[in-house]
């Protein structure tokens, strides 16, 4: 490993790409696919009055409505991070950073998901001051104060939990972080479908996680293509 | 649950008996032996260390159990039989967060930050000062109460932030604090006047969910975090951890930060201070012209 490090270090001109290859999960031609749907009747998203922020309702011609559960066509879930829980152990930390918007009193992306130890920019783009406040139980919770052109909130995690974020000046904005040991993730889109890619062969858990309805776990064999694996959510109106 | 709901009346009912009887007769005791009154903590042992004094948890643990156990409970999680009926809620020592804190939002206080805290108590709220315990029981306290989450013995207290001497207290300075006030949205939560009645005052919650009110400045209550004007400066710099109030620190400067102490005593319309004075004969001159704080001035007070 520190003789890698030092030959690396060594390329100078090869330097960038040099780290991309440390950053880049183990080979694996693997992937699960699936999609996460639900049953039964979720609860309505309601839409979010932002008049008391007028610079925020400004940018949103109709709306936009709470997210804690997003559904598509055909019952499926959007916001739903799949990960592999188990049998993907020995993963190092990626030296490319994640993202974090404030943008339009809106957290984007609605999850985050990123790696423990991996760097985590939070940015605020509104003409407004954001409170985040982390409501972390594992890791230490904080809260800042980032006023409109402050630089960007530079942190990590250092232990794999479900955070839940918000900003306490703006009740509406809500978010997740969520911090895995591995990096093998994908998060559902408006279909409910994710592509967990990069897989080696072997055998995984792999947990589905929804911020309302918890975690839903399978056994899944990946060999050289794709393997499948679908998840269904028991939805509760309330 | 029957055992502990006893073994907690029992506490109460019996709790000066039982200091009397057995003083330190159990002293030498294990801070995890099994105790029939007190849930097990989390780690063994934790020592502090407050100007020389040395707390030892294994001394606090008795303390505890006579004057703490009511509010913040047999496990520590601030679930004592009195936690039904206060308002805010006894702190839960098992998360160790804490509001009241020298050192940055996300990091452990000092054993001065706790022991500061519980010598002077929550004037807000029901924790009285406990001055009457002398500075070795409270050290030992502060040494117990690290007992309850296994942070104190992984994690280092943060570094207490470094407070400059206080600039001079100028209408300059009163006026550029004000500018701060209106800028960084103070009045959103505490509002234009310090009323705690701006637009978000009324959703607030602390970070288990229970509403919680910002603090009103014009009431004549005193800070919970201390009164003096080094005390203002720490609470909005390291914000109050566990509650709605954010660290300042990475978006104030210093001198800046200063300017709003200096703002925030003229709210303190009920407690005669120099800040004040200084401000209200600025404001019978020049009143008509400032600009009022609050969504209407587009960002720009002066």
């Amino acid at each position: 490993m520190r003789m890698k490090f030092l030959a690396a270090l060594g390329l100078t001109v090869a330097m960038g790409s040099a780290l991309m290859v440390f950053a880049t999960p183990p080979a694996g031609s693997g992937s699960i696919t699936g999609k996460v749907t639900y049953t039964g009747t979720p609860m309505k998203m309601k839409p979010i009055d932002m008049s008391k922020e007028p610079s925020c309702a400004k940018q949103h011609s109709t709306p936009i409505t709470t997210e804690n559960v997003t559904t598509g066509p055909g019952n499926t879930l959007k916001w739903v991070v799949v990960y592999i829980s188990a049998g993907d152990e020995g993963n190092t930390t990626p030296s490319q950073g994640v993202r974090y918007d404030q943008k339009g009193c809106e957290y984007l992306p609605h999850i985050l998901p990123m790696e423990v130890g991996q760097q985590l920019q939070i940015f605020n783009d509104d003409q407004t001051s954001h409170n985040i406040h982390p409501l972390a139980k594992v890791n230490q919770e904080w809260n800042k104060s980032q006023p409109p052109g402050s630089p960007p909130i530079d942190t990590k995690w250092d232990k794999p939990e479900f955070i839940s974020v918000k900003c306490n000046i703006h009740p509406w904005m809500h978010g997740y972080f969520v911090v895995l040991k591995t990096s093998h993730y994908a998060v559902t889109g408006d279909d409910g479908a994710f592509d967990i890619k990069g897989l080696p062969p072997g055998k995984y858990t792999v947990t589905a996680w929804q911020e309302q309805y918890g975690t839903k776990t399978q056994e899944v064999t990946v060999g050289a293509g794709a393997a499948t694996a679908n998840f269904v959510f028991t939805a509760t109106p309330y | 649950m029957t055992l502990k709901k006893f073994a907690v009346t029992f506490a109460l009912g019996s709790a000066v008996l039982l200091s009397a009887g057995a003083t330190r007769s159990t002293a030498q005791s294990h801070v995890n032996s099994p105790d029939p009154l007190l849930g097990t903590p989390s780690v063994a042992t934790e020592t502090s260390n407050i100007n020389g004094i040395t707390g030892h948890a294994e001394e606090g643990k008795h303390l505890y159990r006579r004057f703490c156990i009511g509010c913040h409970g047999p496990d520590g999680n601030g679930q004592g039989m009195n936690a039904q009926w206060i308002d805010p809620q006894p702190r839960d020592f098992t998360e160790a967060t804490f509001k009241c804190r020298s050192t940055p939002t996300g990091t452990l206080p000092t054993d001065d930050d706790l022991y500061n805290a519980i010598t002077r108590g929550f004037v807000t709220t029901n924790m009285p000062s406990w001055r009457p315990l002398n500075p070795q029981q409270r050290a030992d306290l502060v040494a117990f109460i690290k007992t309850w989450s296994p942070r104190w013995a992984k994690e280092k207290s943060g570094t207490p932030l470094n407070i400059p001497p206080e600039t001079p207290i100028t209408i300059e300075s009163i006026l550029h604090g004000r500018e701060l006030f209106q800028k960084l949205e103070c009045w959103k939560c505490h509002g234009p006047a310090g009323n705690a009645d701006g637009p978000s005052a009324a959703t607030l919650t602390d970070s288990k969910g229970n509403p919680i009110k910002p603090f009103n400045f014009t009431t004549g209550d005193r800070f919970m975090c201390g009164d003096t004007n080094r005390d203002l400066y720490r609470i909005f710099m390291t914000g109050l951890d566990g509650s709605p109030m954010p660290s300042f620190a990475d978006v104030i400067q210093p001198n800046d930060a200063w300017d709003l102490v200096h703002f925030l005593r003229t709210l303190q319309v009920a407690l005669p201070n120099q800040e004040l004075t200084l401000w209200q004969s600025y404001k019978a001159a020049h009143g008509k012209d400032l600009k009022p704080i609050g969504p209407d001035s587009a960002g720009g007070a002066q």
